[in-house]
């Protein structure tokens, strides 16, 4: 039975008017103290009615709009062959000697922006791959992941600030720092459960923040810390004249000076770094550890009557996770040469999570996409770049909705129950 | 010699008045998780949204000459109670009821993007600057001696502490004697055996989010009127701390919820006062973090059986 659903599009329609009529359709202007009112451009006023009028249709049409989904033929699927192919470790390991040689000979051939760029692409996949530990294989909701981050960079700046430490002393350094961090924030909180557990790494990543800005004795606070050595290669600088007792790249090797070999150095380091990650990761999964992630995620009840110490095996992941953001951390700050508590907001703790959901929660190719994804899309959409937080917060949505298990779920052999 | 003592009544007061507001938004995060068991992340936004709400009628009602306190008051709360209310609606809609029943890190993940999406609205409708309003409400009363150094209780105080308590007693009597009220109540207990005897589960579910939502925008109004001062970003800190304060009093429990949110503002008061305003934050989120550690379940929440 096919009908018009009047009074339900009425109400949506009403409930429209009441979302954006005030809100969209009337701007406040500060005039010295006091305030006045603007109203919108018919742009929006266009646009509002557009989207009322839509509402009004769709909840109208419903039955007919219902129908003629299910008529829609269904998207055809992969070809049974490529599939079978892609299953093949042959096949496989191919496709990723080939994505890694790629991957180094890239910066030969690109120019520095897009080198830029990639190494910018390189450290989100290392968060990612980071968080895709604690989210994606453990299961735990971690919202408080740029914490660590913040206190990877940290710590390599405030060591090479007071102590004039390098940046390969700094780097162990700053995985160490964050993973005792994720080490003692996790002990506490690891035995609640998944939600409160988001608040709490959420408040967490906000007291990092706070202290950073605050504690201004130690870190300057909002100046943030500037100056910070770039990473050498076994001891050779990356400038034009080499400091006290130092020796630079090009007098080493005899070549020309070239500001691109330091951002061309900077991107293998990080994909150095990335490649590190993914191989430590790979072993840990299929260690009894990153087994016992997999399967704490899937049922933790079930766990425990096998013998598994949930607090250890949430505390590892945790505290792994951790290091990886401190590495990725103490990079960044490298890379940079300055950093303040501003790179470390909860807006960059979403973004690296968008990143994992985006992947499909635990697959790691997934994670590398969504990471480019993420890094290049605003990069060549700078028009946007306003609506960019906006798209993004709708595109969290939307794949929940959508499609959960995200754009390229990790796919283990198993096998089913039927009930 | 009563100097230090009328300074503490100071932070008390200051810290109620804060702490009656957590309350109304705490209400909110603990509705919405009794019911189906879920943290309405974008809930604090709502709060923000209402802030906006309250500041545009508030300066149309200027504009138009109507400047009569009761009128301007009223038409505040009531309009932005109607526009938050539609905004509770649609987040159960779109980013909560689709996904009801699954993994639920699945819904918390989709309400973060609500957030950043509901934030970013009103970022681009209504520009990221501070928006500032002259006070509304002025004077007070002072507590102890004329001269010298005494505490002052503000009207602007006094209308947030009737307003919050004329609010709660209303909640309260809906939810203990009013029909819906009952349909929460046994939602909160068991929600499939309520959707068995007869009622319409999402609409109460529903009911539960506009409930909160309107709290929340009763919250927005008082406090932006209490600082004077709003941007898109007050969203965050604000359900940060609310739901602290739902924690705090044992998440599921609106009483809870109430004590949470004053023990919450008076803490941060206090600690604002005699150390530092700057850590009165990593004060408060500590205070979660020990909470959660040596009673999980909060001042007055019922422990929660784990079932397979």
């Amino acid at each position: 039975m096919k009908r018009l659903h009047f009074k339900a599009a009425l109400l949506s329609l009403a409930v429209v008017v009441a979302l954006t009529g005030l809100l969209l359709g009337v701007r406040l202007e500060q005039q010295g103290t006091s305030l006045s009112l603007s109203g919108a451009t018919p742009d929006v006023l266009w646009k509002m009615a557009g989207a009322g009028l839509f509402i009004f249709l769709f909840n109208l049409l419903r039955d007919w709009i219902d129908a003629a989904r299910g008529r829609l033929p269904a998207l055809p699927g992969v070809p049974g062959g490529i599939s079978q192919l892609s299953e093949l470790v042959a096949v496989r390991r191919l496709f990723w000697c080939f994505v890694i040689a790629a991957a180094i000979v890239f910066p030969f051939f690109a120019n520095r922006g897009a080198i830029d760029l990639a190494t910018l692409v390189l450290i989100y996949v290392m968060l990612g791959l980071g968080l895709n530990i604690v989210v994606g294989l453990a299961g735990l909701l971690d919202l408080g992941y740029v914490g660590f981050y913040a206190v990877g960079a940290y710590s390599y700046a405030l060591l090479a600030m007071y102590f004039q430490v390098g940046f390969w002393t700094g780097l162990v350094a700053a995985g160490a720092l964050a993973a005792l961090f994720g080490f003692l924030l996790g002990f506490p909180v690891l035995r609640l459960r998944g939600d409160y557990l988001a608040i709490v790494t959420l408040g967490f990543g906000e007291i990092i923040r706070i202290l950073l800005n605050n504690m201004t004795w130690l870190t300057n606070g909002p100046n943030g810390i500037g100056g910070i050595d770039k990473p050498t290669l076994f001891g050779l600088e990356f400038n034009r004249r080499a400091a006290e007792g130092a020796q630079t790249f090009h007098e080493f090797f005899g070549i020309a000076f070239n500001t691109n070999h330091r951002v061309m150095f900077l991107y293998l380091l990080a994909l150095a770094l990335v490649l590190a990650t993914l191989f430590v990761i790979n072993r840990l999964l299929r260690m009894p550890l990153g087994r016992a992630w997999e399967a704490m995620r899937e049922d933790e009840i079930a766990c425990r009557a096998l013998g598994l110490n949930p607090t250890h095996i949430k505390l590892t992941a945790f505290t792994i996770g951790a290091t990886f953001a401190g590495f990725a951390g103490c990079f960044f700050a490298a890379r940079q040469g300055f950093i303040s508590p501003e790179s470390f907001t909860f807006i960059e703790s979403a973004i690296i999570l968008a990143i994992v959901v985006l992947g499909g929660m635990g697959s790691q190719l997934g994670v590398i996409l969504a990471a480019i994804v993420m890094t290049v899309l605003p990069e060549l959409a700078r028009e946007f770049n306003e609506y960019r937080m906006l798209l993004f917060g709708l595109l969290m949505v939307v794949m929940m909705i959508w499609r959960p298990q995200g754009l390229l779920p990790m796919k283990r052999p198993h096998l089913e129950l039927r009930t | 010699m009563t100097e230090p003592l009328y300074y503490f009544i100071q932070q008390l007061l200051n810290g109620l008045t804060v702490g009656s507001t957590y309350a109304l938004i705490a209400i909110g995060y603990t509705m919405v998780y009794g019911i189906i068991g879920m943290i309405n992340f974008a809930h604090g936004e709502v709060y923000m949204i209402g802030s906006y709400i309250a500041f545009i009628v508030l300066a149309a009602l200027a504009l138009l000459g109507l400047d009569s306190l009761a009128l301007m008051l009223i038409g505040a709360f009531a309009i932005s109670m109607i526009v938050t209310s539609a905004y509770g609606f649609s987040i159960e809609r779109v980013a909560y009821r689709p996904l009801r029943g699954g993994n639920r890190l699945i819904p918390l993940i989709s309400a973060i993007g609500m957030s950043i999406f509901l934030q970013n609205v009103v970022r681009l409708a209504q520009g990221s600057r501070d928006i500032a309003m002259p006070s509304l409400i002025t004077g007070g009363w002072s507590i102890g001696p004329e001269e010298g150094f005494h505490a002052t209780l503000s009207y602007m105080q006094l209308v947030i502490f009737i307003v919050t308590f004329i609010t709660m007693t209303a909640l309260t009597l809906f939810i203990s004697r009013s029909r819906m009220g009952r349909a929460c109540r046994a939602c909160a207990e068991d929600i499939k055996m309520t959707n068995l005897l007869g009622i319409n589960t999402n609409n109460v579910i529903a009911l539960t989010f506009v409930i909160g939502a309107a709290l929340a925008a009763v919250a927005g109004v008082l406090l932006s009127l209490y600082y004077g001062v709003i941007n898109p970003y007050i969203g965050f800190m604000a359900g940060l701390k609310a739901f602290t304060a739902a924690v705090l009093g044992g998440i599921g429990s609106i009483p809870g919820a109430v004590l949470g949110g004053l023990l919450l503002g008076v803490t941060e008061a206090i600690t604002a006062g005699y150390f530092s305003t700057e850590y009165k934050d990593v004060v408060a989120f500590s205070l979660l973090i020990l909470i959660l550690l040596f009673r999980p379940t909060g001042i007055l929440g019922r422990p929660e059986v784990e079932k397979v």
